[in-house]
Formats: structure tokens, sequence, C-alpha cells
């Protein structure tokens, strides 16, 4: 075990100058974008030359951009992504604030997805071409063809306005509820750590339309890859040796055939959590969840330069730790791979 | 009903996007308890649609269209899942080629066997453990305790063939049948597993059902041999009587052309020619290669401290099991890789030092081609047969007109046998032999000095192998040229060799004309591949009672 952990952490250590160039990247991107933030913090509309001057050196922003790169570098380096304008707070305190939000929609929703994908991806490669395999067929397509905001607003339509079954779509949790203790962020957790089951039911069915609405974008790549892949493992020899040394059908398809399917399925399910914890913008901005991906749009629009570098950078340093959990994942489940 | 497996008047067939085509028709067999019978005959045949047919176990596309299949006098014809599965495995069993592939990668093989235990025996985990480990102690796997982790990989091919062998009487079937069990194995490790095998189905009682191409293999394990012949048997018998009397044409045929300690290359297909011996011409060696090594990365060298002559015209042949070391001289000879070490003169001329890389633009590089072991997988699959045979003229030669490349290509494909209207066929349009005379008419296209030949006949049926050799001896004859012939079938370099170095990881064991080294070998290994060969010449193979 201890090998493992210097291999892994070597990856990381390995994965520094990506991360890096992300940085270097991200900040002069930012500033060859049209929009001036010190115009657009100024006091107001008629606010002088000389007070937006003033407000410019305060940024720092009439400094070359060598010296801004290497100042803002020095700051990472101490563990600060500066101060965002919109909010007033520290980029770290507000990505530390928002990011369990937007783990806990994108984690709900993936492993909903994956419990749905799975099994639809099996049947369907049981029983490749028949009306079940056109069916499923047929739902990724939808799934992935309808935008998350439209089918978003179609299940709030359905089950809030039409059905009532759903709470108000605003936020985690009912304003009327109780906020539980923060330990971890997570809701879920956190009112299942204090016990406070009334908080936990109304989290969690808060959650149900937003992490429906992502599980049904990423249900496609997840399916067809469980499709792809157990219909190659079915047609192995050694699923052959199971049938005729008469194990139940049962054993054969989960035990011997899903196993060896998990492998691409796992890397293909690095690749989605990836994309809809950066890509979940729309949903959070639907259901109004205070997540990092709206808080990085606002940034955005608004020229508010730290909080959209501060998101990037997270974003690519998440990007790093997935796929190190891939690859772990992955030596787990094929003894024939290392980290090597 | 007095046989435990009876299949009368079997019919199968297979819908295709071409209708449907008959793999089976009208087989007929019989197996009493404890019996041995053999299934031989060449690819395509309906040897292994016949076991799978028997197991229930053909694919959506294959159909019984009639016949019957009984089994301990209860008709299984059409069985569904229901019945056959408490039947597989604990009443009849099978044993498959390509063991690594037939086993779980992912699972370790002592939960494998226990899988097997567990789904016929209400038995525990640990329960079934032990009797696995029992299972792995009775085919003879050393540390059976350790092997029970193992995964499948981490095992050589003898090794998964044992466990396989584990697995399918874990619950003492009536019934074993083995599709290939020891193709693509060592011969020496084949003999292995095999004595395994027989000792096993005899101490047990059980009947096989041994599916093979290899007619010395049949005769040594069986009572009975059935010939199979597109879909049909053609003949059944003892192997004595079916070895020494073959009825059938087809059989005859079969017999003739598998190599055997005695026959000679145009006996394998029936002809009588005294073809005069050559004498090789006086004069330098067309190549000598000298303290050969090659060495990937730390550990034992692939290839180490190898020395060999071939004389213009001559043939040399280089034998050895799996990873002795015979391909990678090949791919040294043939310079598509930098020695280590040592020395390769070409007519006299050092080539071992220009770069493998940029060998391809070398002046010899016309002179020193090869034949390839897959003769699908060696072809572009992009190219007509024309194309293929064509390329090297382009490359090698620099001749660009279309008509006189043609023209070559059609006298290079009429030289090795190969019809002018198949020239424009891709190679998923060709059949194997087909397909094996492009490769060489491509090899000998730049009319090279020497051709290395690397197992040129492994993937084929014995009947196109018997004509491929055929082909290749006559050209050796005809053209002069000499060979570099690899090839694990010791039998096949005996009749194409004059001289044969035998090799055991990497080094030489053995050199000497081949008609001496094959009949009076003088290293102990020589004689212990010579002896691993299953033979059905020698009487004493022919009775059963010889059996392990």
């Amino acid at each position: 075990m201890p090998a493992l952990l210097r291999r892994a952490g070597w990856r990381l250590f390995g994965s520094l100058p990506a991360l890096f160039g992300v940085v270097v990247f991200t900040f002069l991107l930012m500033r060859v974008l049209p929009g001036d933030p010190a115009i657009f913090f100024a006091s107001g509309p008629n606010a002088g030359e000389a007070e937006i001057q003033a407000i410019r050196e305060q940024m720092g922003l009439d400094r070359p951009i060598p010296e801004q790169l290497v100042r803002y570098l020095g700051d990472i380096g101490r563990g600060r992504l500066g101060r965002s304008m919109g909010t007033g707070q520290p980029v770290v305190t507000d990505l530390v604030n928002r990011l369990p939000a937007s783990l806990e929609l994108t984690l709900t929703a993936l492993l909903l997805a994956l419990s749905c994908a799975l099994p639809l991806g099996i049947v369907a490669a049981l029983a490749p071409n028949s009306a079940v395999d056109h069916g499923v067929r047929l739902l990724c397509t939808l799934g992935v063809c309808v935008p998350t905001f439209v089918s978003g607003l179609l299940l709030i339509y359905a089950f809030y306005y039409l059905l009532g079954l759903a709470p108000d779509p605003t936020g985690r949790i009912d304003i009327f509820a109780s906020q539980p203790p923060r330990v971890t962020g997570f809701l879920l957790i956190d009112s299942a750590l204090a016990g406070d089951w009334e908080a936990w039911r109304a989290a969690a069915t808060q959650l149900v339309l937003p992490a429906t609405t992502m599980a049904l974008f990423v249900l496609a790549p997840l399916a067809r890859m469980t499709r792809a892949a157990m219909l190659a493992v079915l047609t192995s020899d050694f699923i052959r040796t199971g049938d005729a040394l008469g194990l139940s059908r049962r054993r054969v398809v989960l035990v011997y055939a899903l196993r060896n399917a998990l492998l691409p399925v796992i890397t293909i399910m690095g690749i989605v959590f990836s994309t809809m914890l950066g890509a979940n913008v729309l949903v959070e901005k639907v259901f109004s969840w205070p997540g990092v991906a709206s808080y990085a749009l606002d940034a955005l629009l608004a020229s508010d330069y730290a909080p959209v570098q501060g998101f990037v950078l997270l974003m690519a340093a998440i990007f790093v730790l997935v796929n190190l959990v891939v690859d772990l994942l992955y030596g787990l489940a094929d003894p024939r791979v290392s980290m090597e | 009903m007095s046989g435990l497996l009876s299949v009368a008047d079997l019919h199968v067939s297979f819908t295709t996007r071409h209708g449907t085509v008959p793999a089976l028709r009208g087989v007929s067999l019989s197996l009493a308890a404890g019996e041995t019978l053999g299934l031989v005959g060449e690819s395509g045949s309906g040897k292994s649609v016949t076991a799978l047919a028997v197991m229930r176990l053909l694919d959506r596309a294959a159909q019984v269209t009639g016949g019957r299949i009984t089994f301990r006098g209860e008709d299984i014809t059409q069985a569904g899942r229901g019945i056959m599965q408490p039947l597989r495995g604990a009443a009849m069993s099978m044993i498959f080629q390509n063991p690594r592939a037939a086993l779980n990668p992912i699972r370790p093989v002592g939960l494998q066997i226990a899988d097997v235990l567990r789904a016929h025996r209400a038995l525990s985990a640990a329960g079934a453990r032990d009797q696995a480990l029992d299972l792995l102690r009775a085919v003879r796997i050393r540390e059976p305790e350790r092997r029970l982790g193992a995964y499948p990989h981490e095992l050589s091919g003898g090794m998964c063939q044992r466990v396989m062998i584990a697995m399918a009487i874990s619950c003492e079937p009536a019934l074993l049948i083995a599709d290939e069990p020891t193709t693509g194995l060592d011969v020496t490790t084949q003999k292995a597993v095999m004595d395994l095998l027989g000792e096993i189905i005899a101490g047990r009682g059980m009947a096989l059902l041994l599916i093979t191409h290899d007619l010395g293999l049949a005769a040594q394990q069986c009572d009975r041999i059935a010939v199979m012949e597109r879909g049909e048997v053609v003949e059944e018998a003892p192997p004595a009587a079916l070895f020494g009397a073959p009825r059938h044409p087809y059989t005859r045929r079969l017999v003739a052309a598998s190599p055997t300690p005695r026959s000679e290359v145009h006996t394998l297909i029936g002809l009588t020619p005294p073809l005069a011996v050559l004498a090789p011409p006086p004069g330098p060696p067309l190549l000598e290669v000298e303290g050969l090594g090659k060495r990937f990365g730390p550990g034992t060298p692939a290839v180490d401290d190898v020395s060999f002559r071939i004389a213009p015209g001559e043939s040399l042949g280089l034998v050895g099991e799996s990873g002795s070391g015979k391909s990678t001289i090949a791919r040294l000879v043939c310079r598509l890789l930098d020695p280590s070490a040592g020395q390769i003169r070409f007519s006299g001329e050092a080539i071992d030092a220009f770069p493998a890389a940029r060998f391809h633009g070398h002046p010899r590089r016309r002179d020193i081609q090869l034949v390839f072991q897959d003769p699908g997988d060696s072809l572009n699959p992009r190219f007509s047969a024309c194309q293929s045979i064509a390329d090297p003229l382009r490359k090698l030669l620099g001749l660009s007109d279309p008509a006189e490349l043609r023209r070559r290509a059609t006298f290079l494909a009429e030289r090795c046998g190969l019809e002018g209207s198949l020239l424009d066929r891709f190679p998923h349009q060709l059949s194997g032999g087909q397909r094996a005379r492009v490769g060489i008419a491509r090899a000998i296209a730049c009319e090279p000095k020497l051709l290395v030949l690397d197992e040129p006949t492994a993937a084929l049926d014995v009947s196109v192998q018997a004509v491929i050799l055929n082909l290749l001896d006559r050209l050796r004859r005809d053209t002069g040229l000499g060979f570099l012939f690899v090839s694990h079938d010791l039998n096949v370099v005996r009749m194409m060799c004059e001289r044969t170095v035998v090799l055991q990881a990497g080094r030489v064991v053995e050199t000497g004309p081949s008609a001496r080294l094959f009949s009076a070998p003088t290293a102990p290994y020589t004689a212990a591949l010579l002896a691993a060969i299953p033979h059905f010449n020698p009487p004493a193979a022919l009775t059963p009672a010889a059996r392990a």
C-alpha cells in the first residue's frame, strides 16, 4: 500500500506543470477578453475617470501583465485566489462554500445515472436489436438531444406545477426547513450526522429534480458504453466457458461479464463526472442551485477575474484527482493493470 | 439406449446475410461411457459445431434443422437452459482451445474452480476452496496453495489449460469434450497436458470426445476416430485401421498430408517423383551469422551467441519452443531488428551495422525477403492480391508502369499457383492457402537470394500446408533460393531443410544435417522435443493401452 501511495503522490506531482499551464492560460485569456473590471465595479455609470483610475490602481490592473501574473502566482502559492468583487468575499471562501453544493448534486446525478445506465446497458446487450434494445437507444438519444435547461424546465412544469409532487425548485433546501450545522457542506451528510431527518428529507426532495435532469443528460454515454462493453465481453471465450460448465445465467452475466465490461465504463465515468461538474451551470441556473458553476458564470459576466480563474483552477485540480481515482479504480477492477 | 451420447443424423445450419449455410449435414456419432472418440478434420469441417451442438452452446445464428442428440437416453436436441444448465459441468464438460482466453481474466483461478463446484453442489466457500485445492493438485500444478489466488495472466498457457481441466472435471462429469485442447501450446507442454488428460479420464472412467486437427494426437488418445469433411462424418474406425488402411479418399489425402517422421515433401500430396538432391554449389556462404545476440531490456537475452551459415541454395531450419528466440533471429537476419551483439554477413558483406530503421533503403533489402506466419494479417487489407505482389516491385525496383507491374504480378502469381482471376481480389475474399500464395509471390517478387520463412504454414490446414510446402520446395529447386525456415513443427523442418539448428532459451542446443539430427539427436533437449511429437506411425502408439 505505501508503494501505491507513493505512486499516487508522483502522479499528483507530475500533474503540476499541467495545472500551472491552466493557471497561466486562464489568466491571459481573462486579460484578453473585452471588458474592464474597474469600469464595471466603479460606483456608478457617472463615475469619473479619476475614480476609475483609482480603482484600477487599487486592483493592480495598471501594472504590466507579466507583473500581475507573477503576483497572482505568488498569491496562489500562499493559498490565496484573490477576492471576488461581486460577493466581496475571498474566492477561496466562496468556492469552499459552494463546491459541496455542486459536488452533492453531481455525485447524486452520477449515481442516479449509473444505477439506470448499467441495467439498461445490460438488458440492451443481452438482446441486441430487440425491442428492448431499441427502447434503450431511444431513451438515450432523447436524453442527449434535449438540452438540460429544457428537460429541467419540463420536469419542473410536470412535477412541481402540474402534479405538485416536487418542492419549490429553488436552492438546496426548503427555506422553512432548518439548515443542519455545517460539517462537510454536503447537506445530506450533515443532516444525517445531526440526526435531523426532517432536514435530510427536505434536502433530498430538493435534490431529486436537478439530479434527474443531469442524470438524463449523461445517461446516454454511460448506457451506450455499458452496452458496447457487454456485447464485446459476452462473445468472449470465458463467457462460453462459464456457460459450458453450468454456471447460472445470473452469475455469468453479473459476475463474469459485467465485471469485465465495467473497465471501459469506469474510464467513461471519469470523463462524464468531470464534464458534469463544469457543465452543470445550466442546471444550477434553472434550479437556483448555489454551486460553483453558476458562481463562475456570474463572475465571468461581471468581468470579475479572480473567481473565474479560481474556478478554472479548481476544475483542473478536480479533473486531475478524478483521473487519479479512475486509475486507482482501474487497478482494483483489473489485476492486469497496475498504476505504472 | 446403450451409449452415453448418441448423435443421429444431425443437421445444423447457419443463418447468414447470404442465406442459410449448412454446417452439419447428417452427422452420426455414438460414445459409450468411458470411451474415447477422436473427431478429426480440417477447419470448417464441422467438428466444433458438432461439439457445441451437443453442449447446446451454438450461437443464435445456428439452428439444429434435423436429427437427434441423446445423452444418457434423454433427448436433448432442443433442450433449453433449464435442462442443460444442471447437465453442463456436472454431466458433460468442455475444455477449449486457447486456455488463457477461456478463463475469466479478472477472477482468481481458485474462485473460478469454486464457481463451478458451487454451481452444482451445496458447498460453503471454504469447502469449495478446499476442493479447488485438491483439484489443482490432481492436475499437478506446483504450489497449488499459491496458485489458488493467481490470475490467468500470471500462469503459462499449459498451466491455464490444467486449470481449465480442473474446472471441467470438478464435478466428475461422465463426458468430457476437448476442443483442440493443446493447439497453440508447445510440443512438450502439449505432451504433458495430453498425458494428464489421458490419465484423468482413464482414472475416473470418463468418456472423451477429442476434437483435433492433429491425426497423431487423435491416434494416441482415442479408441476410435471419426473423420469429418464439410459437415459429414466420412469415415469412422479405430486408429490402426484408419491409418493403416483408410477407405475414404478424403481420409487417405488427410493421412498422406500429415507430416510424419518418414514422410517426404512430395509424398504429402501423393506424388512420387524423385527429386534430385541438391548439392550446394561451392563458393562463399550466402549468409554467415556469428555470435548473434539480442537483448530486450534487462534479464536474460532473447538471443545469445547464435552462429550458423547458409550456403547459396541451401535450406536451414530453425526449431525450438516458444521463447526460444527463433522468431527474433528471423527478424534480426531480415534486418527488421538491430542486434545487440555479433555479426551478420550477407555474401561476405557485413549488414549488421546498418540500422534496421533505414534498412529498407539498403541495396541488400531486395536480396533478403520474408514470408510471414499469418498469411491474412500480413497482407494489407486494402490492397488487392495484384497490388500486394506488385508492391515490392514498385518500392524496391522502382517500377511504376501499371501494365508492366500487372504483367509481372501475373507471372509471379502463376509461379505460386495462384490463378490470374484471383488477382483482383482482396485478402478477405481469398482462402488461407491463396493468401499464403500471395505472401510467397510478394516475397519472391524482387528475386531475392535468401527467403526467411517464419512459420509459413502454421496457420494452415494440413492439406493446404502440404501444397504450400511443395510449392516452396519447388521454388527453391528452380531458383536456387536459400531458405531460413523457422518452425515449431519438427517434421516439417526435417522435410524442408538440409540442416537444422535447435534452439532453447535463445541459445543453440544442437546443429547438424536434418537426416542425422532427427534420427539420432545428440542433445537431450532435441530428443525430448522429438519424443513429444504425437505419432500415428509406430505401431505401439496405435493401441489404447499405450496411452499414459
